[in-house]
């Protein structure tokens, strides 16, 4: 069975089409990359799936469960979880308190008027799990606002990882990286394979292609070839719409 | 130990004890103004520190606060009036009535945000001014004498001392969880929802929930110091819940601190304490006044307590960055 399925999904804004009756199938424990040109509508689609934009047509399905009507936390709750392609940890709270916080909403409640957020076993263990994972537990006690920006990419995924999802959607995590950071990030992403099911947004194509089991291309909406990297490389129409830029 | 020699840490314990001697003080120098003086300070820091939960914490810039206090005073003076005294259901009268009203306004208020936010709650707080000025029964524009104070058994609010002892005490509560829930996890959340709503929603919460239930635990708590506040005049009128009353309390949250714990207790301090000073140097006092306020709002966007945080991190450098990350 699919972990993540969607059938004949589709988005207009106004007359625009932006998602054309895509219809993906994510196997449990893959890492599936999304790749097209810019405003293929990529991010868009990782909206549609993550519950933040209601979908114009067709179904989200999410371990056999039909998620398209759940809104944004409630598919968070059962583990469908994202990072954002623009920074948006919480600039006031250190690197630790993101963490727990996520932690927390993904697994218990906020309605705690007296306790400190830190003084919550559970959350704080996966906090500090994530922060680890990542590389950022030196800086646990920084404020997120005083973080480098390569820094703050990495604690939007240790929040991500804090919830302890079954499903990450992951929208450009390498946006805006040097090549040294999105190299690190390669290689948290390798470690990371298999014990989750990923769905990769991202146009660094040498951390596509180095991780993704599957790759999809979408191009105006429409998922235009799904497949293997190897065959990816070798499709004429993928190289002539979007690989050629990129690869000569 | 040394933590406590902070000024900053050091501030509100020190406040709080000042604060316990006035009653004292007044009756050694037989002021008894003073007790009153300051039992309306202790009153307002309620009120500011209520707010503070909705604007400091939840970002909710509500210009209708004002109401609650209202709602408050008059849970006190409708039941005196039909000669109820019992200060439990005049309690009971203002707990239920702030959170009824301030669900009902939050509910509809918050599904605006931003300027259209200000201008709602603005609009409901102006509804009730106008519906008891309508009431000529209870008075109406004129007000309405407190005909007989809260009293909880041997308790009398109409005493000044045992009010200003219950004020103290219902500030010094209402301060110490304001400091717990500012790291706990519904304070952090709310927080949190104030810097970006939608990444707490894709998290897995309700930011929508968790600020309503702010603003009504605002309210609730705002009213109670109108119950207070109608105690301490032996008189209740709309006027305590009008517009410029509102105002009067994000000025005082703002110059304090906004989103600190001792901001708002500074806040109503300094700002009744400015005006009570000018007051008694010239009849044009609000000439002085503005000025003021708008100069310490010039140097200072966390208000006083960030300049004793600044002071503080230049006399201490080396924990600079530790009492920043916790504020």
């Amino acid at each position: 069975m699919a972990s993540l399925q969607t059938t004949d999904l589709v988005k207009h804004f106004g007359g625009l089409t932006v998602t054309d009756r895509v219809c993906l199938d994510i196997r449990p424990g893959e890492l599936h990359a999304v790749i097209g040109p810019n405003g293929a509508g990529k991010t868009t689609l990782i909206n549609q799936l993550s519950g933040e934009l209601r979908s114009s047509g067709g179904a989200v399905r999410f371990d056999g469960q039909d998620v398209t009507g759940w809104a944004v936390h409630r598919r968070a709750r059962a583990g469908l979880l994202r990072s954002y392609q623009i920074t948006s940890v919480f600039e006031e709270f250190t690197v630790l308190e993101n963490a727990a916080l996520a932690a927390r909403a993904a697994r218990g409640h906020a309605w705690r008027f007296w306790r400190p957020l830190l003084a919550d076993p559970t959350a704080r263990a996966a906090a500090e799990e994530a922060l680890r994972a990542t590389g950022l537990e030196a800086h646990a006690g920084t404020p997120a606002g005083e973080l480098a920006y390569g820094q703050r990419r990495q604690l939007e995924l240790a929040m991500a990882l804090a919830a302890q999802p079954r499903f990450l959607l992951l929208d450009e995590p390498m946006a805006g990286m040097s090549v040294q950071e999105s190299a690190e990030v390669t290689r948290l992403l390798q470690g990371l394979k298999r014990r989750y099911t990923i769905l990769l947004v991202e146009h660094d194509m040498d951390a596509v292609f180095a991780l993704a089991d599957r790759i999809s291309v979408l191009v105006y909406g429409r998922l235009m070839f799904t497949g293997s990297p190897e065959e990816i490389r070798e499709h004429p129409e993928v190289r002539a719409v979007y690989l050629g830029e990129e690869l000569d | 130990m040394t933590d406590l020699l902070r000024p900053s840490r050091a501030l509100l314990p020190l406040l709080f004890l000042l604060l316990a001697c006035v009653p004292f003080a007044a009756a050694a120098a037989q002021q008894p103004f003073w007790t009153s003086f300051f039992a309306r300070i202790l009153i307002y820091a309620i009120a500011a520190s209520a707010l503070n939960l909705a604007l400091g914490y939840g970002g909710l810039v509500s210009f209708g606060h004002a109401l609650f206090l209202g709602v408050g005073a008059y849970a006190v003076a409708l039941p005196a009036f039909h000669g109820i005294g019992s200060g439990w259901v005049h309690l009971l009268f203002c707990l239920a009535g702030g959170a009824a009203v301030a669900l009902v306004i939050g509910a509809i208020s918050l599904r605006t945000s931003g300027m259209a936010f200000i201008m709602i709650t603005l609009a409901f707080a102006q509804m009730g001014y106008f519906l008891l000025v309508s009431l000529k029964f209870y008075g109406g524009d004129d007000g309405l004498p407190v005909a007989a104070p809260s009293r909880f058994g041997a308790l009398d609010l109409g005493s000044a001392p045992v009010l200003y002892g219950v004020a103290w005490a219902v500030l010094l509560v209402l301060t110490w969880w304001m400091s717990r829930l500012r790291a706990a996890p519904f304070g952090m959340a709310l927080r949190a929802a104030r810097q970006n709503a939608r990444r707490v929603d894709a998290m897995g919460l309700q930011s929508r929930r968790l600020q309503l239930a702010a603003f009504t635990l605002s309210g609730t708590a705002c009213a109670l110091a109108g119950a207070l506040l109608a105690n301490l005049n032996a008189f209740v009128s709309p006027s305590s819940m009008s517009w410029s009353v509102s105002g009067e309390l994000i000025v005082m949250v703002v110059l304090g601190g906004i989103g600190t714990v001792a901001g708002p207790v500074m806040g109503a301090l300094v700002f009744l304490g400015l005006e009570e000073g000018l007051k008694g140097v010239t009849e044009h006092w609000m000439a002085l006044f503005g000025p003021l306020i708008v100069l310490m709002a010039m140097f200072g966007r966390r208000g006083i307590v960030g300049w004793i945080e600044a002071l503080e991190q230049s006399r201490w450098p080396a924990r600079a960055g530790a009492g920043r990350g916790r504020r």
